[in-house]
């Protein structure tokens, strides 16, 4: 009698066909997996180091340094007008979330390949996370920063209150999308994970991290456009040193861009999801 | 009741390459799985068992969404756990307590479940004074009973084990069928997966014997078993070549053997290859190898054991610490026999099992190589019991008169 009443909790397993949905309600379902997974990556990665997460400072503070001797002071890089230190930790500090991000997400099926193959839970969660925790260097990485807008005397516009979080997200956007579509490929090609660095590498000097935008001048200003971490970091810088207008053009290219990486990204890895635990 | 209906169906190749087009299988294609369609009830404690290479992992992995099936379809009322492998989620970094966290909350339970049973976890693995060391500190056993203890306490409607049994000392080993056994009779519906015999014939009534990919009996437990030990464990009066390098397990030097087993023989007291004995004759085994190089200390054992290949009878070309430098041998053939004298077995089905060492060299192993049976010619009184035994030998009895009462 039972049967016919409470024919609850039912999973269905099926050849999936066609282009699937992100499958959000499962990711819901399974939310606090992504809290153990950035939990467990944090103690990993700091257990038996010395100074632990000072490392999350060390990195920035000391790329900063070197930059700042070596664009800033003999290459004399334009800086729009702003101190060269803060200016390139601004664009190092919202570049290293977004490298983080991607790199860790994209070698994140590849390195837990023994827990994919041996139980269930929605592979989604393991880029996100690998990316969330990015974010937790970042706020470690922001202390400096903030300690650099006062000894420079800087502050920002009140406006960065709504900024910053559209900022972060379009980072973590991006590098979601392209970490998710690039851990897939990884998985079959692992030439990914050596590719990916050099990849990366190349692409910062392809955003405004060491220069200013308007370094590029009109004829080559466009390209950057596809590149939603210029937009981000444009703009951040805009809101921060107030001294010029945000470009809303650039500032939506990079909402777009970065909708569609992400989008494009989940859905390319969710397609080729259900081959992992095989050829991994 | 809840039924668990499972596939129609399934199938799953295991393809190389995949394009953007799902390729139509082609002749190369080697089928995991095929037409296997079954249907559990809810509370059914099912044994599933078979060779290596069957399916039976496939099957798991196809019921616990790991892999997915390439045609069919499944369907499973209730939560699923699935302990496919001892310490599942574990990193040696963490410490005991952040493992079971990790580990449980990646098997499927929540954090405030883990926080309930945390206790309990800890209790039952009997690891508690080292739960805050990191696990790469522990003993191999530590490990395992750890992580066992943390699937052991997934509290799911439907629970999938693959081999998890093969772990461990022989106490824990007790243990975690105990603990099985418990889950089984709550309730819920247990898929095992085992080449344990003993274990399905104790947990299970119902088996699945799965064969490449296909089902080929589904029933009584107990007449499945039996089945599978009797078309895997055949008797034979010898085994030589082809067949012989197929059976051969343990640690080979592939680059340079050096010793290689050429032919087993049962043989009786006239030399002919038997595989069926009366208690009261000797039993002759021959066993022909090779040694490729010069060897300096061979050594052959050889067991008697059970269908299950619990050891009944031992012995080896060497008796004594000193003996160990005589047993060099130049290249060559040669050809051990070992008479096992009249009288000793009673009426059972033994098996051979052979280890032939050139100790840190090379160890061949072959396990249950040949079948034969043996039957009891003694006399035996009303009580037949006592032939059935598997040692009977002929025994020295005496009885004198302790006391005269009259």
């Amino acid at each position: 009698m039972e049967d016919n009443i409470s024919l609850g909790n039912l999973t269905v397993i099926k050849s999936p066909k066609g282009w699937l949905n992100i499958g959000l309600k499962e990711l819901w379902a399974y939310r606090e997996l992504v809290y153990f997974f950035i939990w467990r990556d944090i103690k990993v990665r700091y257990k038996q180091t010395a100074i632990g997460a000072l490392w999350a400072i060390f990195q920035p503070l000391v790329t900063m340094l070197i930059f700042t001797i070596f664009f800033g002071r003999f290459a004399k890089m334009p800086s729009d007008n702003i101190p060269y230190p803060i200016f390139v930790y601004t664009g190092l500090l919202l570049w290293n979330y977004f490298s983080f991000g991607l790199s860790h997400s994209s070698d994140s099926m590849v390195s837990n390949a023994n827990i994919i193959q041996k139980v269930y839970f929605p592979r989604l969660i393991i880029p996100i996370s690998s990316s969330l925790t990015g974010l937790i260097d970042f706020f470690i990485a922001s202390a400096i920063f903030i300690g650099l807008m006062v000894y420079y005397s800087f502050s920002p516009h009140i406006s960065i209150i709504i900024y910053l979080p559209i900022l972060i997200l379009i980072t973590f956007l991006s590098s979601v999308g392209l970490g998710c579509f690039f851990a897939s490929v990884n998985v079959k090609y692992r030439d990914v994970r050596y590719a990916l660095p050099f990849f990366i590498q190349m692409l910062m000097f392809l955003t405004p991290v060491i220069y200013p935008m308007s370094m590029l001048g009109n004829k080559y200003k466009w390209l950057l456009y596809f590149n939603p971490m210029s937009g981000v970091i444009e703009t951040a810088r805009g809101v921060i040193f107030r001294n010029r207008a945000i470009d809303g053009l650039l500032l939506l290219s990079s909402i777009i861009v970065s909708l569609i990486l992400f989008i494009f990204g989940i859905m390319y890895f969710r397609k080729t999801e259900r081959y992992f635990a095989d050829i991994i | 009741m809840l039924r668990d209906t499972l596939a129609s169906c399934l199938r799953k190749p295991f393809q190389i390459f995949r394009s953007r087009k799902e390729k139509l299988p082609s002749r190369e294609d080697i089928w995991a799985l095929k037409d296997v369609s079954l249907d559990i009830k809810q509370g059914e404690v099912v044994g599933i068992i078979g060779r290596n290479g069957a399916g039976k992992t496939t099957l798991l992995k196809i019921l616990s969404k790991i892999t997915y099936p390439t045609d069919g379809e499944v369907y499973l009322w209730g939560r699923v756990g699935s302990l496919l492998e001892v310490g599942t989620g574990f990193h040696a970094e963490l410490t005991g307590r952040e493992n079971i966290y990790f580990s449980g909350a990646i098997l499927g339970m929540k954090k405030r479940e883990i926080d309930k049973k945390f206790d309990e976890i800890v209790a039952f693995s009997g690891v508690g004074k080292f739960l805050d060391a990191p696990v790469k500190r522990f003993s191999s056993g530590m490990q395992v009973r750890l992580a066992f203890s943390v699937a052991a306490h997934l509290d799911p409607e439907i629970l999938l084990v693959d081999e998890v049994l093969a772990v461990g000392d022989a106490q824990f080993q007790k243990k975690c069928l105990g603990k099985i056994k418990d889950i089984s009779g709550g309730g819920r519906t247990v898929l095992f997966v085992s080449h344990n015999m003993s274990a399905i014939r104790s947990l299970c009534r119902r088996c699945l014997l799965l064969e490449s990919g296909k089902i080929i009996e589904d029933g009584d437990a107990e007449t499945v078993v039996s089945r599978y030990l009797q078309e895997n464990l055949k008797v034979a009066s010898g085994i030589s070549g082809r067949e012989l390098e197929i059976k051969l397990e343990g640690r080979i030097n592939r680059s340079h053997p050096t010793v290689r087993f050429k032919e087993i023989l049962l043989l009786n007291q006239n030399g002919t290859p038997v595989s069926s004995f009366n208690s009261d004759e000797p039993i002759k085994i021959r066993v022909a190898y090779e040694c490729l190089t010069e060897v300096n200390n061979l050594q052959l054992a050889i067991f008697i054991v059970d269908e299950e290949g619990r050891m009944i009878l031992a012995t080896q070309n060497i008796d004594s610490q000193e003996e160990i430098n005589i047993y060099e041998r130049k290249a060559g053939s040669y050809a051990a026999t070992c008479i096992i004298p009249p009288n000793i077995f009673g009426e059972k089905r033994l098996f051979l099992s052979l280890h032939l060492q050139n100790p840190k060299i090379e160890h061949l192993i072959l396990d249950r190589v040949l079948g034969f049976n043996v039957t009891f010619q003694g006399f035996n009184t009303v009580s037949a019991d006592l032939k059935d035994a598997f040692l009977r030998p002929d025994l020295k009895w005496t009885n004198e008169l302790i006391q005269d009462k009259r």
